[in-house]
């Protein structure tokens, strides 16, 4: 079925768009053009004989200083047809926390993406354009920095009180 | 300084709250309200008791699962999860453990006295998990009484499992590869003995709240989730069911022994109102409450008669000494008691602690409907739909 997916997804956006495929293991993956992330979703999604309508999880992923990567993970899932897909997408590693890796935001097609993508963007420090209120979820909003990056140094003080 | 795009829709909210008309008002609900279930906090801009916009805060429980998960071992793990949605710790574990267990390949070796176990826990902990749901949800909307009965009955549950794990709640009882320990002698005894006392007591409880003329007036027709919102919004569990669609993963991916037992899958049918109404949803929790101890039985029967306990019988002789995996990227998913509750994980090639974890708590995507359900209703009934969400914190804020 993954194949079937791919050669659908081939067809309509053309060779280019799949930049990497993995296929041994347990769950076959693709890796996309993250410039063309939202149409590749929208079509995903809507196309009658995939409809991949549950977007299960988003998770990024700091693949660590030798990959010198970051990945979005997208887990979707078809409820009528009971097919799971992983889509994942390779941003550049911005150490710098001025500029943050950027990818645009999937929400409009799923509104779950809406709180995933908050919780990236918190703790991994990616920035989703269009996202309409892209805060901080789970730390408050003027913690500094992004904990689940590797190379992330936790602060000695936090309003002056000891936190390590 | 960070760049301020960064910070711009934090200052957005702040100028929209410093911004309301006269006639509105900000009303904060929580941290430390009890109807919140926990440590969340909802933001109300209200008009009369009229709530116009819910902005939900989180992140009062946040304890660093994933950060944690990245510098300790598979098996240390395991303690962290019973502590995700701690009111179903097995359900948690049991997810874990059969991702661990499908990246080592050792899933189809795991004896079946063992897998029948698991599940019976498992569902005994559904039951400890949604008796909860059912008794906090009657103090929610005023009635005191089915909360003690609700309660009276999970202690019978903790008790067992206790007597199983040696631990009331956060067990860490289902391993990577197999069980602690067998379980006590007696104990199948002990849990049919329960399951005809259980019985009885849940027709009682049925009559006490489910078809209270008063529960209905304040459930039925409120808080109506329609099934493809709540797809969209990514809802599981007996949040989806209650919308109409039978969508269970313990049918779906027919997991550990689920294939061999028999049970329905209840749904909402708008009985009292519209279909996926706060009503149906604590119905379907009801329904469910009842397949959970048809399973229970089976569970019990297939114990006693085709997987009987044995002198040499080792529920640890799988355990591995070390999980030993090559790089790869995995994402198990299972049913809990409040929905899809998933784990990512991403190894390193030869070590055995993760490169990344990311739980996908049920209740994170559940909550997340609450300010699209939550436009234009009554305060009272906010506390009646957020009750019917049946979220549990420590698994939103993880």
């Amino acid at each position: 079925m993954f194949e079937k997916i791919i050669t659908q997804l081939k067809a309509k956006f053309g060779a280019q768009i799949i930049l990497k495929e993995e296929i041994e293991g347990l769950q076959p993956a693709c890796y996309i053009d993250p410039s063309k992330l939202v149409e590749v979703c929208e079509y995903l999604h809507g196309e009658p004989t995939l409809y991949f309508d549950f977007l299960a999880n988003i998770t990024a992923v700091d693949q660590g200083a030798a990959a010198a990567a970051y990945t979005l993970v997208y887990h979707l899932t078809s409820m009528p047809h009971k097919l799971q897909l992983v889509l994942k997408i390779n941003l550049p590693y911005e150490l710098d926390q001025e500029t943050l890796p950027t990818v645009p935001s999937v929400h409009t097609i799923w509104r779950t993406a809406d709180w995933h993508e908050r919780e990236a963007f918190d703790l991994m420090g990616i920035f989703f354009t269009g996202h309409p209120d892209l805060r901080r979820i789970l730390l408050p909003d003027d913690w500094e920095g992004y904990p689940l990056r590797k190379d992330y140094q936790e602060a000695a003080l936090y309003h002056g009180i000891p936190i390590k | 300084m960070a760049k301020a795009i960064y910070h711009a829709a934090a200052q957005a909210l702040e100028a929209r709250l410093a911004a309301i008309s006269s006639q509105e008002m900000i009303i904060n609900m929580g941290p430390q309200h009890p109807s919140t279930h926990g440590v969340l906090r909802l933001q109300l801009i209200t008009d009369g008791e009229i709530v116009k916009e819910v902005i939900p805060h989180l992140g009062y429980l946040h304890r660093c699962f994933d950060k944690h998960a990245e510098s300790i071992n598979y098996t240390k793990s395991i303690p962290f999860t019973d502590r995700l949605d701690y009111l179903a710790s097995m359900n948690n574990s049991h997810a874990f453990v059969m991702g661990v267990e499908r990246m080592l390949g050792i899933a189809d070796k795991i004896p079946k006295r063992v897998e029948y176990i698991r599940v019976l826990v498992c569902e005994l902990n559904r039951i400890a998990s949604h008796l909860i749901a059912l008794g906090t949800y009657g103090i929610d909307i005023g009635a005191t009484t089915p909360f003690l009965w609700c309660f009276r009955d999970r202690e019978h549950i903790m008790n067992m499992l206790e007597w199983a794990s040696g631990s009331r709640m956060l067990y860490n009882y289902i391993w990577i590869g197999g069980l602690f320990y067998d379980l006590p002698v007696g104990f199948e005894e002990r849990c049919q003995e329960f399951v005809t006392y259980f019985k009885a007591k849940l027709v009682e409880l049925d009559q006490l709240l489910t078809t209270n003329q008063i529960f209905i007036s304040r459930t039925a027709n409120i808080g109506v989730l329609p099934l493809d919102v709540a797809i969209n919004y990514g809802v599981s569990g007996p949040m989806l069911r209650a919308s109409g669609l039978k969508w269970d993963l313990r049918r779906v991916d027919e997991y550990s022994v689920y294939p061999e037992l028999e049970f329905d899958i209840p749904i909402g049918t708008g009985e009292m109102g519209a279909v996926g109404d706060c009503w149906d949803r604590f119905k379907v929790r009801v329904d469910e409450v009842k397949e959970s101890v048809k399973i229970i039985s089976q569970c019990l029967e297939r114990l006693i008669k085709d997987f009987p306990r044995k002198q040499d019988f080792d529920p640890r002789a799988l355990v591995p000494k070390k999980v030993n995996l090559k790089e790869q990227d995995y994402y198990v998913r299972a049913e809990n008691p409040k929905g899809e509750l998933g784990f990512y994980f991403a190894t390193q090639a030869k070590s055995d602690i993760p490169k990344r974890v990311k739980a996908r708590g049920p209740s994170f995507s559940n909550l997340s409907v609450l300010p699209e359900l939550g436009k234009g209703v009554l305060i009272a009934d906010l506390v009646a739909i957020l009750g019917s969400i049946d979220i549990v914190l420590g698994e939103v804020d993880r």
